[in-house]
């Protein structure tokens, strides 16, 4: 382990001797370059993914005109767009990318505890998407099975790519894998090991939080993914039979026998809901940083929210199969998992009446970082509750497999956490380059973006109630949908192919203000949590200086009566007060 | 303020589109009408809930607002509120899982009288099965449908029934996509695939099931109105998942009977196999041989039914019009170079879904020979 | 390609430790999960009625006693001396164990139990595949401590620890093989006979 003696260390510090480009930004083993390269990594993979949701549209807008899109590419866009946001963004950026960036800083940590495989964590997510991408050119092209991969049909002859590019997939997954694992490692041993004096678990804000259980999620859920991609993998490369029963496809005999379809689908979601909240807790713990720093109002119920987020990961594993209600298995299953699954609608609801009532009586600045926030609220706030339709079984029946579950899933998980990853962005980006980004752009880039993909989802439930199938390459030979809906399609294409354009905007505003933003203070928004007070911005290497931070406080002492200023830095001496609430007090006091 | 009206706008907008829109339930043929009640409660209290917090939210984020002066008020928690919250929202909850549950109960227990069905997802097409006419006192359906298996799987036996089971001899087998039903008797559908994963979805009747290889699912109705309506697969199974499209007929009683008793049965379809003309080419034997091992047969027929592609019958010698209009004669070099490169001039009418299957230059000239047959000189 | 870290807090040989032990804690976790899914998936698959069992090849006698010797070495190691020598002793032993179950492969390929077929022969070779690359992980940390002429004792220790999960987690492995049968398998599923 490249972990060199501390004495070594306080030495190379005081001179500050120039290091080679490559150490500095390249083999780095800072958990903020290792942040910037992840999200940055991200960022590329998720633009494809966007190109691809792009060209997916074009067809159901305008079936037949690009006549380069024919089914089979039309089936390798929908699933490489999915596995590509799901996993290589949002998986990606969340953890990898928000993680490896805010978990020191906002814990008074001078890096992550494995600086090496944190880096090492990096190059093999790098690997991953690298493997992934090559499914592109290999003989068949990339899997077209659905990002779900559900055998036998990803890996029989009928369904794109069932040579190269499903193994490719398979294969790119299990190095995302151990990649996940061995950041996941860092993050947790980090939060548990290595928080500042006086940084207890419950003075941590709740983006750390967030990310925190939800990397508990992803080391504990991606195993089953692990599982079921190598039993998978055997079935095409070996001919065992894990999930292939004994079958005849196009008039071919596919040698297998006696396996089970419905074993990869229990595997899958076993995994597969709490990937979902993966990606939704910590967009939970950053939003309510972000509402909390913009509204000058402590976090209402902080030791509620944090009981919600432990509750909502723990549940996240006993509600998989309501992802299965129509699936043919066992129909009895259908009334525990409607009911655990209508049970994790509660903790939720409560995060999201404390978000509003932390905002009730603020004083809430309409800064960028605001919008997202009430964008996310509007937006999480109507995907819950679809969500609610979708996991009451007998309602479900209808409403599976339609665009009621697309427009479901893209506004809970693509719409709301993406507009915490853009608010999130906005917010800490004078902390990661010491500059602003342009506020002009973006307004522009929140507008179009929370209206634009809320008029494309909104509308796109009403097609899957009338019972508009999801995965259709073409919907013209059906009688039972009106022209009317073919129209909402093209509108719906519209609007999607404006707000893809519009992140050119927002990449734009990135690249651009790194080098000329205007140049902005160490605390632009005034905000209370550690991560703020770094002796420089951006933090240098050791994030401290000569000494670590002591704590004294939550990370919430806003507005607190008596107090001049606002706000109280975590940091800030005793005799500052903006004390956290005691447990069993109804309201705290500066004591 | 701009902001809080901006929200409003959206709420009020998405409210008033809901009461408006023109896309919403198919009209309910079957007996669930208590799944679209159900529906029906889930979206009066959701709705009730999005409009509850989104307009509290609002009026707060217009109160709020920041101006010049103004500081926030200090309440970081309140137990008393919260619980109160936890109570409300757990009264809405079972408000809606009680009658979601009531109706699934239902729905795992079909009636002992019901009509089965047998409904084969196939890549891509639908065959349907139902037991022979002969009543025997106290016999269920379900009993009378013979064995299947998949080694017995043949273009003319996609169910794979096994010729040497007594019950599957009358079993009257239905292709072409489209089955018959009678009007107000309850319906236990069976789901077989002897492939990949389907959907027998048909939107009227709101009831519906994946099907799985390997084993049989099952889900049950009662239809209530006549009509016809289509059936869709909702559950992606290769490239030509869109074009499963399926019919269901609701007729009454008389007619389906008289329906019935038109379609073959397997007695029936043996005996055409037995009959069946053999070629004496050997080119155009291998050929059908082919036809049959690299899948052809799936989605083209030597009968004049179109399954997905054109049937073969007469195909020979047709000129075919392509998406482009421009026409074509369909001799053998078309054949050979369609096979080659089914893409590269997709004939109009069909989707473009057939696959580049992997064929010696000997086996393309004996497919050739084998479609050639099959137009009557 | 080190770019020289600096002190993280109460940065001595103690904090390094807890460190380690917390990551090493959670890693089992990880991999207790990873081999119980595996597990469960082996019930599921095996209560579907087409596998049989499999007679298990005598070999595995000799592996698990030598992996039961790794960890009994490797724990002494942590206690009494000569600490780096019962290490690389208890690593032998490992080393040995990955070498006696490839040989146990070999007598099962040569009985004509292949990989693909009955599904508890297709367990029992991925099963074993993924156990023995944790050895072999195991294997490279262990060598990575023997480095040094004087490890400490808690590096030991959790060489130790790390090794008791393996033990732990094929004697898990090995008594499904014998004793969850496909008969089993369906009583634990609750498939009718």
């Amino acid at each position: 382990m490249a972990y060199v003696d501390a004495a070594d260390h306080l030495a190379d510090d005081a001179h500050a001797e120039p290091r080679s480009f490559l150490t500095r930004y390249v083999w780095s083993q800072d958990h903020k370059v290792i942040a910037v390269q992840y999200g940055g990594t991200a960022i590329v993979v998720g633009v494809v993914g966007l190109v691809l949701s792009n060209l997916m549209r074009l067809q159901i807008g305008f079936p037949g005109v690009f006549s380069f899109i024919d089914a089979e590419r039309y089936y390798q866009f929908v699933t490489m767009h999915g596995m590509i946001m799901v996993i290589y963004l949002l998986t990606a950026l969340f953890l990898g990318g928000f993680g490896n960036y805010l978990i020191p800083l906002m814990v008074g940590a001078r890096d992550m505890v494995f600086p090496y495989m944190n880096m090492l964590s990096f190059w093999v997510y790098l690997l991953s998407v690298v493997v992934l991408m090559l499914s592109f050119f290999v003989p068949g092209g990339p899997t077209g099975a659905g990002w779900t991969l559900y055998p036998p049909q990803a890996i029989l002859p009928g369904t794109p790519g069932h040579d190269g590019g499903i193994v490719l997939m398979l294969v790119s997954l299990v190095i995302f894998i151990v990649a996940t694992t061995m950041g996941g490692l860092n993050y947790v041993t980090t939060v548990l090991q290595a928080r500042a004096e006086g940084m207890t678990l419950l003075r941590m804000p709740l983006a750390v939080w967030g990310i925190f259980v939800a990397t508990i999620l992803a080391l504990l859920a991606f195993p089953a993914l692990f599982v079921s991609g190598i039993m998978m993998l055997l079935d095409k490369t070996l001919g065992t039979s894990f999930f292939m029963p004994a079958l005849i496809s196009l008039g071919q005999v596919s040698g297998h026998k006696g396996g089970s379809p419905l074993l990869f689908q229990h595997l899958f979601w076993f995994f597969g809901h709490p990937e979902v909240y993966i990606v939704a807790l910590p967009a939970f713990g950053i939003v309510s940083d972000l509402i909390s720093v913009h509204a000058r109002k402590a976090i209402f119920g902080y030791r509620t929210m944090v009981w919600a987020i432990v509750v909502i990961g723990g549940l996240s594993f006993v509600v998989w199969a309501h992802h299965m209600f129509v699936s043919g298995m066992n129909p009895y299953f259908g009334f525990f998992f409607a009911t655990s699954t209508l049970i994790i609608a509660v903790p939720t609801a409560i995060k999201v009446y404390n978000w509003v009532l932390t905002l009730w009586k603020g004083d809430i600045h309409l800064s960028v970082p605001m919008l997202f926030a009430l964008a996310f609220l509007l937006t999480f706030v109507l995907g819950g509750l679809t969500g609610l339709f979708l996991g009451n079984v007998s309602v479900d029946i209808p409403l599976s497999g339609t665009y009621f579950v697309v427009a479901h899933f893209h506004m809970v998980m693509g719409v709301a956490p993406l507009l915490v990853v853009f608010g999130g962005i906005y917010h800490w980006f004078p902390k990661i380059t010491g500059r602003m980004l342009d506020d002009r752009l973006g307004q522009l880039h929140f507008w179009v973006t929370f209206l634009g993909t809320y008029l494309i989802y909104f509308p796109m439930h009403y097609l899957g109630v009338l019972g508009m199938p999801r995965r259709y390459y073409n919907y013209e030979n059906y009688d039972f949908i009106p022209a009317s809906a073919h129209m909402l399609n093209v509108f719906i294409t519209v609007v999607a192919l404006i707000v893809g354009a519009m992140q050119i905007v927002f990449v734009f505003n990135l690249v651009w203000s790194t080098f000329r933003g205007a140049r902005a203070d160490a605390n632009p928004w005034r905000a209370a949590s550690l991560e703020w007070f770094t002796p420089h911005t951006p933090p240098r290497h050791g994030n401290w200086g000569a000494k670590l931070p002591v704590v004294h406080r939550w990370a919430y002492a806003y507005s607190v009566p008596g107090a001049r200023a606002d706000f109280i830095a975590q940091n800030a001496p005793p005799e500052a007060g903006g004390f956290e609430p005691q447990p069993h007090s109804s309201k705290g006091t500066a004591s | 303020m701009a902001v809080a009206l901006v929200l409003l706008l959206i709420v009020v907008a998405s409210l008033l589109f809901h009461w408006l829109t023109p896309w919403w339930l198919t009209p309910l043929a079957s007996n669930w009408q208590r799944m679209d009640d159900t529906l029906t409660v889930t979206v009066l209290i959701t709705g009730a809930f999005f409009a509850a917090i989104m307009l509290f939210l609002i009026y707060t984020v217009w109160r709020y607002r920041h101006r010049s002066g103004q500081r926030a008020a200090y309440e970081p928690e309140n137990p008393r509120v919260e619980r109160w919250l936890i109570g409300a929202t757990t009264v809405g909850i079972v408000g809606l899982l009680a009658p979601g549950l009531a109706v699934y109960a239902d729905y795992v227990h079909p009636p002992q009288d019901a009509l089965v069905l047998e409904v084969l997802g196939q890549q891509w097409q639908w065959h349907y099965r139902f037991a022979g006419l002969s009543e025997k006192a106290g016999a269920k359906g379900s009993e009378r449908l013979g064995g299947t298996d998949v080694r017995f799987v043949a273009p003319d036996n996609p169910f794979g029934l096994d010729p040497a089971d007594p019950a599957a001899l009358d079993n009257v087998l239905v292709t072409g996509n489209e089955v018959h039903l009678p009007i107000g008797r309850p319906v236990k559908v069976l789901l077989r695939s002897n492939d990949v994963l389907h959907d027998f979805f048909v939107p009227p009747f709101r009831a519906r099931m994946n099907i799985v290889p390997g084993q049989l699912s099952t889900f049950w109705f009662t239809p209530t109105t006549a009509g016809r309506f289509e059936a869709m697969c909702a559950q992606l199974c290769g490239v030509g998942h869109s074009n499963m499209r399926g019919f269901v007929i609701v007729e009454p009683e008389a007619d389906f009977r008289a329906w019935l008793a038109k379609q073959p049965t397997f007695a029936m379809a043996l005996a055409a196999r037995a009959a069946a003309p053999r070629s004496t080419d050997p080119l155009v034997a291998r050929g059908g041989a082919l036809a049959q091992s690299k899948g052809c047969v799936a989605c083209h027929s030597i009968d004049g039914r179109t399954i997905v592609g054109p049937t073969w019958k007469g195909l020979f010698g047709k000129t075919e019009t392509l998406v482009d209009g421009s026409s074509a004669k369909v001799d053998d070099e078309y054949l050979k170079r369609f096979i080659r490169d089914p893409a590269a001039r997709p004939i109009k009418g069909f989707a473009p879904v057939m696959p580049k299957v992997d064929l010696s230059d000997a086996e393309v000239d004996a497919l050739v020979a084998y479609i050639k047959a099959q137009t009557a000189n | 390609m080190n770019s020289a870290v600096l002190p993280l807090p109460g940065d001595d040989d103690s904090s390094r430790a807890r460190a380690l032990s917390i990551g090493l804690w959670v890693f089992m976790g990880v991999a207790t999960t990873l081999f119980g899914l595996f597990l469960t998936a082996y019930v599921m698959r095996l209560a579907g009625g087409d596998s049989t069992v499999i007679a298990l090849p005598p070999q595995l006698w000799l592996s698990t006693a030598l992996l039961v010797l790794a960890s009994v070495l490797m724990q002494r190691a942590v206690t009494a001396p000569p600490a780096r020598a019962l290490l690389a002793q208890g690593g032998l032993c490992a080393l040995a164990f990955l070498a006696v179950q490839c040989w146990a492969w070999l007598a099962l390929q040569s009985a004509h139990v292949v990989v693909a077929g009955n599904p508890a022969a297709s367990f029992f070779y991925v099963l074993t595949a993924l156990h023995g690359l944790h050895v072999a992980g195991g294997l490279v940390a262990c060598g990575a401590t023997l480095r040094s002429d004087d490890p400490p004792r808690w590096r030991i220790a959790l060489c130790a620890r790390y090794w008791h999960l393996l033990l732990a987690v094929w004697i898990a492995l090995y008594a499904a093989f014998n004793w969850i049968t496909p008969d089993v398998a369906r009583v634990i599923c609750g498939v009718p006979r």
